[in-house]
């Protein structure tokens, strides 16, 4: 039996991540923990590096909420909307504070990430030929195949202090199961020095042992497991909920002026404990109209017993 | 926008004859690598008249998607539920792009040149930009790997520019001799763009890679084509005129894909 890693996001946060670390929230548009983001703002962590592929709202209202001084990305940008505006006015103006940037590609992002996790010192792509990427970013750099056949580019290892990944399920040791797109959390979790999953479900670890190969990340990596139902709104959940479109849509609105991102913050953020007031507030109803049309169930498999 | 063309029976906007113009390209293609934006709905448009094989590849992770709804963005749970696999983008990119299994990257752009060369990063100088745009996302390395690039993009005198502010995604380079020599000595699997669609024509490459107006869609001028673009454009001997939209392909943006007119306004 292992011991229980359960805890609470504020304890989660508060323990496991300092004034200077570089997170990773993950989740490529599916599974984005908004909640881990918004205690992070609550508890006025500072001079975060946050690294993710799209840094989509969360990192919006993050950077908007003053938690950072750098930001690791690959495409920025509110996904089939339109802009971020705190981070833009930050890297457009300066204001009203500046924020360093380190961009990449997708397939680099995911690349540090691979490298990080598997301990290696760079990882080469086929990627960034002719283009001024390198010249932005002189981390991405061309390298010669020791084998003589061409040349590649090469991306260093991304090796978080903390990674948090939203999931639909995992057991009281983190072992953590995940269905729909997978994104790079996997990646990310193993490159990570700490892990924090938040999921939707609490789950028997005779639920997890069931279905071996759903399980993404070992509880071995994992130091909390944090509960938080609805914990990914506005983003998805396969199978639980879709995405708000209407919060994104509103976004583009609220992003345009820092003092209305500083009242959204504050009535959204500041003024409320936790996610279980964030979802009573949203209410029944908005929470309602984001289940599925119906059920999708996959088939089962037999994974036979053997003894 | 909805403006009479004159040209058909029905009434269509400029953006429904881009993205339906744009979705009659993909007749015969099997693999689509489908970029943010207006490809979204080109592609899904292509499934349900033109291609109705076309895989459906999506960067969040997806092989063969079936979509029941306009996916929201590159994401979307529509894309997931009854595709063909659902992978990581690890082995996305790896297996399947890098691999060599992408017949069409589809991308759209803010800036491009006449060699398709593409920016979709900064307008500005990189470290102090006028505006800083999304980047790439997985753009470059489509643009490197899909064995053609396809691009569709509204025409104007600031995105058809002589010279784009930042090269986001290759395309022919400095020319076609050029990039047929860099691509085959860096072993590159893509071939480069070989269509740029827009709300006022289609383009194809030339001989010498550089873009080439080969048909003009109902309602659009070559006057209006020369004053939506910042060079001195060729312009095929032998111009078409492109097909209107008919009557099912309109049906189908407006009432499947996209019935609150968020691509086609």
């Amino acid at each position: 039996m292992s011991t229980s890693k359960v805890a609470t996001m504020h304890d989660a946060v508060a323990d496991l991540i300092r004034d200077g670390d570089t997170v990773a929230i993950e989740g490529f548009t599916h599974l984005i923990s908004f909640a881990a983001g918004h205690e992070i703002i609550r508890q006025g962590k500072r001079d975060l590096t946050l690294a993710r592929l799209t840094p989509d709202l969360i990192y919006d209202q993050m950077i908007a909420g003053g938690v950072a001084r750098k930001l690791i990305f690959s495409w920025l940008g509110n996904p089939g909307v339109g802009g971020l505006g705190a981070i833009r006015r930050r890297i457009e103006t300066g204001q009203p504070a500046p924020l360093e940037i380190e961009e990449y590609s997708h397939f680099g992002m995911v690349g540090r990430y691979t490298a990080g996790a598997a301990n290696l010192p760079f990882y080469p792509i086929r990627s960034y030929f002719e283009t001024d990427l390198p010249v932005a970013n002189p981390l991405i750099r061309e390298i010669e195949s020791p084998y003589e056949d061409g040349k590649v580019y090469a991306v260093p290892p991304l090796k978080p202090d903390v990674a948090i990944v939203h999931a639909q399920r995992a057991d009281a040791a983190g072992n953590t199961q995940v269905w729909g797109l997978l994104g790079c959390q996997k990646e990310a979790a193993f490159a990570a020095e700490r892990v924090i999953v938040v999921v939707e479900e609490l789950v028997d670890e005779a639920v997890t042992r069931a279905d071996p190969n759903r399980t993404i990340i070992p509880g071995l990596i994992v130091e909390a497991v944090v509960v938080e139902p609805f914990g990914a709104h506005p983003s998805y959940v396969q199978g639980a909920y879709d995405r708000d479109n209407r919060f994104y849509l509103d976004w583009d609105a609220i992003t345009r002026d820092e003092d209305s991102i500083q009242a959204w913050l504050r009535e959204w953020v500041h003024d409320l404990d936790g996610r279980a007031s964030y979802v009573e507030k949203l209410g029944a109803e908005r929470v309602a109209s984001l289940r599925p049309a119906g059920p999708a169930p996959s088939g089962s498999v037999n994974y036979g017993e053997y003894r | 926008m909805t403006q009479p063309s004159g040209a058909g029976t029905a009434t269509f906007s400029k953006s429904e004859m881009m993205i339906v113009a744009a979705a009659r390209e993909l007749a015969g293609q099997r693999v689509c690598f489908v970029g943010v934006g207006l490809p979204n709905i080109a592609v899904n448009l292509a499934q349900r008249t033109v291609a109705p094989d076309l895989e459906l590849v999506y960067e969040a992770g997806v092989f063969g998607a079936r979509p029941e709804r306009l996916p929201l963005s590159i994401g979307d749970p529509t894309i997931v539920t009854g595709a063909t696999a659902v992978v990581s983008m690890y082995e996305l990119f790896s297996f399947y792009l890098q691999g060599g299994l992408v017949d069409v990257g589809f991308l759209g752009a803010a800036q491009i040149d006449r060699f398709g060369n593409i920016n979709t990063t900064v307008i500005g100088p990189y470290d102090h930009p006028r505006t800083r745009l999304p980047g790439s996302g997985g753009a470059c390395e489509i643009a490197i790997n899909a064995r053609q690039v396809f691009v569709i993009m509204r025409q104007s005198a600031r995105s058809f520019v002589e010279t784009i502010d930042f090269r986001t995604s290759p395309g022919n380079l400095g020319g076609a001799e050029q990039a047929a020599r860099i691509r085959r000595e860096g072993g590159w699997l893509g071939r480069g763009p070989s269509v740029v669609v827009t709300d006022l024509g289609i383009w194809h490459f030339d001989d010498d890679g550089e873009m080439r107006l080969d048909s003009l869609h109902p309602g659009a001028t070559l006057d209006e084509i020369r004053a939506t673009i910042g060079w001195q454009p060729r312009i095929a001997e032998d111009l078409q005129a492109t097909a209107p939209p008919s009557p099912a392909e309109l049906d189908l943006i407006r009432r499947e894909l996209d019935p609150e007119g968020a691509y086609t306004k």
